[in-house]
């Protein structure tokens, strides 16, 4: 059925027909919507489950690494500072090879406050062995979360589902939801691979010595390794059942391209506008969305980007002595895949909610047509320079 | 008083790694011999996270869960919630940490899950500094003590805190304070933390430290009944946060017990002098608490 649903509500709306059993969350904008919407669902019957109001994020995961060892399906959501309280705890979720799923807004971290969209929170999160998936709209948010249990009870890892603050988690589109007898068909009954049981004891999450350590560690690596294969998998059924695919990344008017822009999120709606302009133009210019970032899909990448003589990122984030962090990602995805690859032209713009326009595109996209090599460093966009001076 | 106690069933093997004389492996031996097989640990960083042996040996009979350091009560709040939706609501969860995991990091975690209800034991085993790390002061470290991080003539000179009166202003059904030099007493705490479903239960159990205290490993449980005897750790508990019952204190002096340690080698006279006025002060409010409900 075709509702009109804020991002945050889809989302509710996947976690509910997934049939969670937990929920555990703590309140931070812009992530709260999410978590009141699964609140009401506990409450009126709707969702068969338990919603734990907790004192903290850390506690948040914490708590639902506790009822996924239980043995159930559960969820939690957060966001930039919450995100960032929960690190200790995200390592622990993946090591300990539960497959749980999380919502995560992007939003700024502090000092100053700021509530808007910058990809800094999750991105710095990239080695804590979880999954992620960027979404750009309000039914790939949906799709993304009833795919992300099936990917994480495949593979045993978490997954992190990864919306937009405002530009996504807060506008109203419209979104197709199936039925729960649909999603049951696709998502069968969470049967978890070891559980804490009295009539089965294991010590679980255990002392690992230098014996055995490396070994688990490999096989957190093994199970990334797989998960782009289990995902096309998946996402081929999902295709079969419901007719949406996405990829783990989306390609728009790549096919002659010279110039792909690549970005993950929101920003690349906008910059599927200014490839229509430029293409009138007569700019051989295409669109690259990353939607799966961990593990990052260095094949499917590569070949995308195979026929492209230069390529130009847009960050929405900043490693700070590094630069954006999908370009230094994809540089390193780049070097070595062949005799030319294209050269990678790095961009940092749209920090802390600042609106990355058809124009900014546009610049970006200009500048690195101008430029026969790329600058060592990611050039900032739409910069007040005044402001710098002082 | 039935006891079955001495049943011959154990749920703790030998060849734990914990230091000779260890008082919280004496702790965990006669809570799980209250417990039952039906039983789920969850323990987060501490002595208690090592001693159960390397991955991937054992010394325990019951499933054990362990987690992040200041994670125990969120912890086992998730695992209630998933065992009570499975439709097991037979198994006893307990959260099992040491007083670095109770006073200090684990403590916000705590003093949520107490507020939210949640239906589990959380045992506190107190041996009175972060002894997994070699031995560096908490906040349940006493008065007078040497540690690590409170070494030579900068001891610490600040009082342990009264875990079990924080727990008990949270209004739980029940808190009690025990100790592995009374078994019986210990063994009817955790039974009766058992019977009690509508709301978090906290156990406090006293457990000596040879290692970290300067002692004999053979003195550890004479250590801690000298604790009880002189009021430095009286036996007591707290039923629905107001309803106080003393169960076993003394009246011996402290001197004797401090004198057993090294940590409190240095104390002078004096020091004594003020710990024991501090201890019967204290004792004096227990006893006047144990008055006004009953």
């Amino acid at each position: 059925m075709r509702e009109v649903l804020e991002g945050s509500q889809a989302v509710a709306e996947a976690a509910r027909l997934a049939r969670v059993k937990v929920v555990s969350a703590y309140p931070i904008t812009p992530q709260t919507h999410i978590v009141e919407e699964l609140a009401k669902f506990c409450s009126d019957g709707s969702l068969d489950g338990k919603f734990i109001c907790v004192e903290s994020e850390h506690s948040a995961m914490a708590s639902v690494i506790g009822a996924q060892s239980g043995g159930v399906r559960s969820f939690t959501a957060s966001s930039s500072h919450g995100l960032a309280l929960m690190h200790e705890m995200l390592h622990w979720a993946s090591a300990a090879r539960l497959p749980i799923v999380m919502a995560e807004v992007n939003r700024a971290l502090g000092p100053g406050w700021n509530l808007w969209v910058d990809q800094t929170d999750s991105l710095a999160q990239r080695d804590t062995g979880w999954i992620q998936l960027y979404c750009a709209d309000g039914q790939e948010a949906f799709d993304t979360t009833i795919l992300a249990y099936r990917l994480a009870e495949i593979v045993n890892l978490p997954v992190m589902v990864v919306l937009d603050a405002f530009f996504l988690s807060h506008t109203y589109e419209p979104v197709d939801i199936p039925t729960q007898a649909e999603v049951d068909k696709y998502l069968p009954p969470y049967e978890p691979k070891f559980l804490m049981d009295t009539k089965d004891a294991y010590t679980l999450n255990t002392v690992a010595p230098p014996n055995v350590y490396m070994e688990m560690r490999r096989s957190i690596q093994m199970a990334m390794e797989a998960a782009p294969e289990v995902y096309e998998k998946i996402e081929d059924e999902f295709y079969e059942q419901f007719g949406r695919r996405y990829g783990l990344a989306e390609e728009y008017r790549c096919e002659d391209a010279d110039t792909v822009l690549v970005m993950a999120g929101t920003a690349a709606s906008t910059a599927r506008v200014a490839i229509d302009n430029l293409r009138e133009k007569g700019e051989k210019v295409g669109l690259l969305r990353i939607r799966m970032f961990r593990p990052f899909p260095v094949n499917a990448l590569r070949k995308s980007l195979e026929k492209a003589k230069k390529v130009a990122v847009l960050d929405r984030n900043c490693s700070f002595g590094a630069g954006g962090i999908f370009a230094q990602e994809l540089k390193a995805a780049l070097y070595g895949s062949g005799p030319n690859p294209p050269k990678l032209y790095s961009y940092i713009t749209g920090l802390g909610g600042r609106d990355v326009t058809v124009d900014t595109i546009g610049t970006m996209y200009a500048m690195t047509r101008d430029r026969e090599e790329p600058a060592s460093e990611s050039l900032w966009l739409g910069l007040n320079e005044e402001m710098l001076k002082s | 008083m039935k006891n079955d106690l001495y049943s011959g069933i154990e749920y703790m093997n030998s060849g734990h790694v914990g230091c000779p004389g260890c008082g919280g492996t004496i702790a965990m031996k006669l809570a799980l011999r209250a417990l039952g097989e039906k039983t789920v640990l969850v323990i987060p960083a501490s002595c208690w996270a090592i001693m159960s042996g390397n991955y991937p040996q054992s010394s325990l009979k019951v499933p054990v869960f362990n987690t992040g350091f200041a994670t125990t009560a969120a912890a086992a709040s998730g695992l209630r919630a998933a065992l009570d939706l499975r439709g097991d609501t037979e198994t006893t969860v307990v959260g099992w940490a040491g007083d670095g995991g109770t006073f200090d990091i684990g403590f916000q975690a705590l003093s949520a899950a107490a507020e939210r209800g949640e239906d589990f034991i959380y045992v506190c085993y107190d041996n009175e500094a972060y002894m997994n790390t070699g031995v560096q002061r908490s906040s349940s470290t006493p008065w007078g003590a040497r540690t690590m991080t409170t070494p030579g003539t900068n001891w610490k000179r600040t009082e342990k805190k009264n875990i079990v009166e924080i727990m008990a202003a949270h209004r739980i059904p029940y808190a009690a304070t025990a100790s592995i030099a009374y078994p019986e007493d210990l063994e009817r705490k955790i039974k009766k933390a058992m019977s009690i479903r509508n709301g978090l239960r906290f156990i406090h159990i006293f457990s000596s430290c040879p290692t970290g205290w300067g002692m004999a490993p053979g003195n550890s449980v004479k250590v801690a009944r000298m604790a009880v005897q002189s009021r430095a750790f009286p036996l007591y508990e707290v039923e629905d946060g107001l309803k106080y019952t003393i169960n076993e204190a003394g009246e011996k002096p402290v001197k004797d017990y401090l004198r057993s340690q090294s940590r409190f080698r240095h104390l002078s006279d004096e020091d004594i002098g003020v710990i024991q006025e501090r201890l019967d002060i204290e004792y004096r409010r227990l006893v006047r608490r144990t008055l006004a409900e009953n």
